[in-house]
């Protein structure tokens, strides 16, 4: 079977490389009901590689994780895995496990044999067994715990016993189902950290679904971010947070201070940007393509792109005025939240340092930034 | 509304009373020496001894036992398939099926006990043993069916999905994952079952014919013909029993494994 | 792109249903033991009684409208009397039990749940026998009363109707107090201290924030109990007298004494009817509850 990696359809996934990908999903669709629920995925995913679907609730991810794991079919397209397509091919014959959101730990089973169960499935010598669970409970550290029942473990505890469950089984692909949801906060993030360890050391690919995109971005090596069912964006973290295609990957990823206008005249190689908001002047944008002027767009800026002056900063980029609202202190930064226009507030932020100067609510300021950094969304 | 407290606390007790005083007075004068009245004539076991030396009663015994036994194991059977076959199917035919099995535990018994008989009397089987098992199962197959249902309907659904997605075929998935999980279920509808079977009297009544007796047609003929101490000794026993499967049957479906 | 076999991958096991007839024996059996045996019942209904029992086959309604016949009539009027008295008293016991028991220590509850049902666990010949040996002639509550100097002879207690509603009350008190213990457990008890705050008294926060809030437990518990009540045999068998029959004992009647299974029949459709009148009364509340709640 030709294993050809069709080009994926977004532009921005720029870091292809010719080998052969461990999951090839083409074009898939899913009806639940009337309601699109996968309308036209396609992506690949490497070996060895740590692949997040990120979107809101319903955004059709969770369908896409079933479908990999063979819970639910596509009514189109197709699914490859290691070059086998999947079409019809049940749950316990695909070379893939899943970490369930819930864990899905049999609670009439010890630790060991719930780690086990997957090999016993399969009929693999006990002896063997034996060495593979000690081995997969000594990599998420359970080490000792093989007697115990899935209700005397804490949460933490119990999120390494499903991925030790799937990791022994040593499987093509290990599909992480919001992994880290079910933790609290300070739990979640040492997970975050160890999870991304084990996946290195073992070499796993996984992919993994998940609402939080910070989590996203620290343990993936590239990011698909899905909303009402369709891929919006595939590439690095890096790339899908500074360079989002659109503004909803913008917003989703983080916060995103927008400023709607039109395209105007060029200045040499850049073009003015007339904000609808009658009291800001022009501003310089840079756009890669050649803009009609008078176009509709609007400018997005990241937080941490922004920088703030009490005086009109001598520099030929572009700058805003605005008055300070409200500072937030939130210990190692503080938030400022910016008034620019009568309906629109952007949030900036600095380090909580005190040899800085401090900015008060009320305070009149400038921000601005470098030039390519200020991104521009058309309708 | 702490103030009323007191009153419907006082008035919860009485009612208390009224559902225990009667079988208390009934085990203490299963120990009474006198043979009709009700005064107090010393305790005795002698009632308890009278039991045991009365051949008809030990027969209706056995038959109570094997009855329940035979019902029992046919409910489990069937009820037990019935409510593992009604997983899959579309929700408006589980919904009717539900509502077709409270049937069987709404109607009087009366009429479905006179409605086994007549059908039995139609198809010229025998009134006897074999009938009695048959209507008990009758009763029985809902019972099991929805005590099944109510714990599947708990489980996790993504513990089987675990399971399929670590290798297991669907008859693994049922041996290893849902079998065991439904265990307290399945001990707690047999122990129901075989004490509704063991102190069913109106089915039985009614489908057992001349020649078959249980212990509670024995006990339903004993009262009719006077009330005696032994009686009172059989009731107690009777009572013993049934709180005895009741208990256990709380027990092992306690264990929510 | 490599071709795939569409039809055969589409949608394994969605439309067929491999596990669906494992239902199968069980829903025959009870087709043929349970449906078969009432509609038997319902066709007999209608037909007529032979000379010397048993049953001629010619369509009548006649057993129905037999049944106007006063002394029919006079069973009726009983029976539904007896079971609605039944379910009034049980109300009126259960309510303050239920609602004790849903206020207790929460690790409480489930032992108090249980002393209220183990009773309805054990056998119901034996129930009912305790209670003639409490009403007899020269029985405990005869003796009680006449320690206390309340009456001079014996009462007659025993083959009453008295002694049917007791026997009644006490059979089926726990099928009233299990729905409405949940209602009132489900009962925010803030609503009382808030009701009670807005100067309603004791008598008003009842009848205006706990009864038509735990209305679904009061139905429902008032359904449990007429139901089997209605239909009872054994307590009118056991404790009444030849002038309490209830309906129960009239099919008996006429089937095992009379032979008269045209009419026997018609009388137990008469019966089923009622129960059937109590549970659609039942299921149309519990649907307008949850219409109700989720319109909310």
């Amino acid at each position: 079977m030709a294993t050809s990696s069709t080009p994926p359809f977004l532009a921005s996934d720029q870091s292809l490389s010719p080998t052969p990908s461990t999951i090839d999903v083409r074009g898939i669709v899913r009806r639940h009901g009337a309601v699109l629920a996968v309308d036209q995925v396609s992506f690949q995913v490497r070996r060895g590689e740590f692949f997040s679907l990120l979107g809101p609730s319903g955004a059709g991810k969770t369908s896409v994780l079933r479908m990999l794991a063979g819970f639910e079919d596509p009514d189109e397209g197709d699914l490859l895995i290691d070059g086998r397509s999947m079409l019809g091919v049940p749950p316990n014959r695909r070379p893939v496990n899943l970490v369930f959101q819930s864990y899905a730990l049999f609670p009439h089973l010890t630790v060991f044999d719930n780690v086990a169960f997957g090999l016993k499935m399969r009929r693999v010598a006990s002896t063997l067994i034996e060495a593979q669970v000690r081995q997969a409970l000594t990599m998420v550290k359970l080490f000792g715990k093989e007697a115990r029942r899935p209700a005397q473990l804490s949460g933490g505890e119990q999120q390494r016993v499903a991925l030790a469950r799937a990791l022994v089984n040593k499987p093509a692909v290990v599909l992480l189902d919001e992994p880290l949801a079910a933790l609290d906060q300070q739990l979640r993030q040492a997970m975050q950290v160890e999870l991304k360890s084990i996946q290195q050391q073992a070499g796993l690919t996984c992919v993994c679904v998940t609402h939080h995109q910070e989590e996203a971005m620290m343990m993936s090596d590239r990011i698909a971010v899905m909303h009402q069912g369709r891929m919006w964006q595939v590439g690095s973290p890096r790339e899908v947070y500074e360079r989002p295609c659109n503004l909803f990957v913008s917003r989703f990823l983080g916060v995103s201070n927008e400023l709607p206008g039109r395209i105007g005249a060029p200045i040499g190689e850049d073009r003015l940007f007339q904000p609808i908001d009658a009291d800001q002047p022009p501003l310089t944008v840079r756009t890669l393509t050649s803009e009609q002027a008078g176009r509709p767009a609007t400018l997005s800026l990241r937080p941490e792109q922004l920088r703030m002056a009490r005086e009109r900063p001598a520099t030929s980029g572009p700058v805003l005025s605005g008055r300070i609202e409200k500072v937030l202190f939130a210990g190692s930064d503080t938030k400022y939240l910016v008034r620019v226009g009568p309906e629109r507030v952007w949030e900036t932020r600095m380090t909580s340092d005190a040899s800085l100067p401090s900015f008060a609510a009320g305070d009149p300021v400038f921000l601005h930034w470098s030039l390519p950094d200020g991104r521009l969304f058309f309708e | 509304m702490r103030r009323g407290w007191a009153g419907l606390s006082v008035v919860s007790i009485l009612v208390m009373v009224f559902l225990y005083g009667p079988i208390l007075v009934l085990v203490l004068y299963s120990f009474n020496a006198a043979h009709l009245s009700m005064a107090w004539r010393g305790t005795t076991l002698k009632w308890y001894a009278a039991l045991l030396h009365d051949d008809a009663l030990l027969a209706a015994t056995a038959n109570s036992l094997l009855i329940a036994l035979v019902s029992t194991f046919g409910a489990m059977c069937l009820g037990g398939l019935l409510a593992l076959g009604m997983e899959q199917m579309p929700h408006r035919r589980q919904r009717m099926i539900e509502g077709g099995l409270v049937l069987p535990l709404v109607i009087p018994e009366v009429m479905m006990g006179v409605a086994l008989m007549l059908f039995f009397v139609m198809l010229k089987l025998p009134l006897g043993i074999l009938t009695v098992m048959l209507g008990h199962i009758v009763f029985n197959v809902p019972l099991v069916t929805i005590m099944i249902r109510t714990r599947l309907r708990k489980l996790d659904p993504a513990l089987r999905e675990a399971a399929a997605d670590l290798g297991a075929d669907s008859w693994q998935v049922f041996r290893y994952v849902t079998l065991p999980l439904l265990r307290p279920a399945i001990w707690g509808a047999v122990l129901v079952a075989f004490t509704v079977s063991l102190d069913d009297f109106l089915v039985t009544f009614f489908t057992a014919g001349p020649g078959a007796t249980t212990l509670p047609l024995k006990v339903y003929s004993m009262i009719k013909s006077g009330v005696t101490p032994e009686i009172n000794a059989l009731s107690a026993l009777l009572l013993l029993i049934s709180m005895a499967c009741v208990a256990l049957s709380l027990h092992v479906q306690r264990r929510e494994v | 792109m490599p071709d795939h076999d569409r039809a055969s991958s589409q949608a394994p096991g969605r439309s067929s249903c491999r596990s669906c007839w494992l239902a199968a024996p069980g829903l025959l059996w009870m087709g043929l033991f349970f449906l078969a045996p009432l509609g038997l019942v319902f066709a007999i209904s209608f037909a007529s009684r032979g000379t010397y029992g048993g049953i001629v086959w010619e369509f009548t309604a006649a057993n129905y409208l037999d049944l106007l016949h006063p002394l029919y009539g006079k069973i009726l009027g009983q029976s539904l009397w007896y079971a609605s008295l039944t379910t009034a008293i049980c109300f009126v016991l259960g309510f303050p039990l239920a609602y004790v028991i849903a206020r207790s220590p929460a690790r409480w509850q489930p032992v108090l749940l249980l002393l209220v049902m183990l009773p309805f666990w054990t056998n119901f010949l034996v129930r009912t026998y305790a209670w003639m040996i409490l009403l007899r002639q020269d029985g405990l509550a005869n003796r009680f009363l006449m320690g206390l100097g309340v009456v001079d002879a014996p009462l007659e207690l025993l083959y009453t109707p008295t002694a049917v509603v007791i026997g009644l009350v006490y059979s089926y008190l726990p099928f009233m107090v299990l729905p409405l213990y949940v209602a009132v457990e489900r009962l925010d008890p803030l609503l009382v201290e808030a009701a009670w705050d807005l100067y309603a008294s004791r008598w008003s926060v009842f009848t205006r924030v706990v009864v038509p809030l735990t209305m679904p437990g009061i139905v429902g518990g008032c359904v449990l109990v007429f139901i089997p009540s209605i239909g009872a045999f054994i307590t009118p068998d056991l404790l009444g007298g030849a002038r309490s029959m209830m309906i129960g004992n009239l099919i008996q009647h006429e089937y095992l004494v009379v032979r008269d299974w045209p009419l026997g029949s018609a009388v137990s459709f008469v019966l089923m009817a009622i129960v059937m009148a109590a549970v659609v009364l039942y299921y149309r509340h519990a649907d307008r509850t949850a219409e109700a709640l989720e319109g909310r």
